[in-house]
């Protein structure tokens, strides 16, 4: 059975991201969804792998929040505001999630790993260290240099070209 | 341990299909990618309950590559609706006519 922990920490992360897509304010959107990134670190160190749980406060709710909340200040106040959507595309919407979440859900209760528990000790982040440089360090590297090239290519697709123009424009 | 894997992996489906259900209805971008980023959660959560209960560093060390790859991408999605907004003066996702630079 699940503990009290762990029933408080899904409800928070589950209301957090609906609350993240429902919210009218986009600011406050972005500020749920760190709520939903936080709870899954908590389920992290309730899995206990502190590490991987550093490592998403650290990138998740620490950069990415962070970089999508400046996004959000960057766009014009109305937009940020209003919500356009079709109320008949909602509906089916809200069907298709409830529709997925119960047969899904319905598969995985039935299938062999319902009641699946451990007493095993959990794994040292000695060994995840010993995974990245021994086993997998030409993925390390190769992820060194996407970061790399995607954080460039962001700065130049972003550059600003035509100040004037946007200025005059804005 | 008291929870069992099957809880985490219902949470993880909640989660995935909160995702979908913003994917298939919201307009603006940046919910999109809100909706993306929780997709993307659910799997790392997955992905280390599994590897809490068999249990093997396999699974964390996925996750960990998974989180960096998930940061690029934001950083390039972001960056891909800065433009879009600067060239439409819009983030609704339907107002975008075409992909013409």
């Amino acid at each position: 059975m699940a503990d009290a922990a762990f029933l408080a920490l899904s409800v928070l992360t589950i209301a957090s991201a609906i609350a993240a897509l429902e919210l009218r304010s986009l600011v406050y959107g972005a500020i749920a969804l760190m709520g939903t990134l936080g709870g899954i670190a908590g389920f992290f160190l309730l899995l206990d792998s502190p590490f991987v749980a550093m490592f998403q406060i650290a990138v998740y709710v620490g950069s990415i929040a962070v970089l999508i909340l400046f996004t959000v200040m960057l766009v014009r106040r109305e937009l940020i505001f209003t919500k356009v959507e079709d109320r008949r595309r909602r509906l089916a919407g809200v069907g298709l999630m409830l529709v997925a979440m119960a047969s899904l859900g319905a598969v995985i209760v039935n299938s062999g790993i319902s009641g699946i528990t451990t007493d095993e000790p959990a794994v040292d982040f000695r060994e995840i260290g010993a995974d990245f440089l021994v086993r997998y360090w030409p993925a390390l590297i190769l992820m060194g240099l996407v970061l790399s090239g995607a954080v460039t290519g962001a700065m130049v697709l972003a550059r600003r070209e035509d100040t004037e123009d946007d200025q005059r424009a804005g | 341990m008291t929870n069992e894997l099957v809880d985490f992996t219902l949470v993880s489906v909640a989660l995935l299909c909160v995702g979908i259900y913003g994917l298939a209805v919201k307009r603006n971008a940046l919910r999109m990618l809100f909706a993306v980023e929780i997709v993307v959660n659910a799997a790392n959560l997955n992905l280390v309950a599994f590897a809490r209960f068999v249990p093997d560093s396999g699974g964390q060390t996925l996750a960990l590559f998974s989180i960096a790859v998930a940061a690029a991408e934001v950083a390039v999605g972001l960056a891909l609706i800065i433009v879009a907004y600067r060239m439409y003066r819009d983030i609704d996702v339907a107002k975008f006519g075409t992909l013409r630079g």
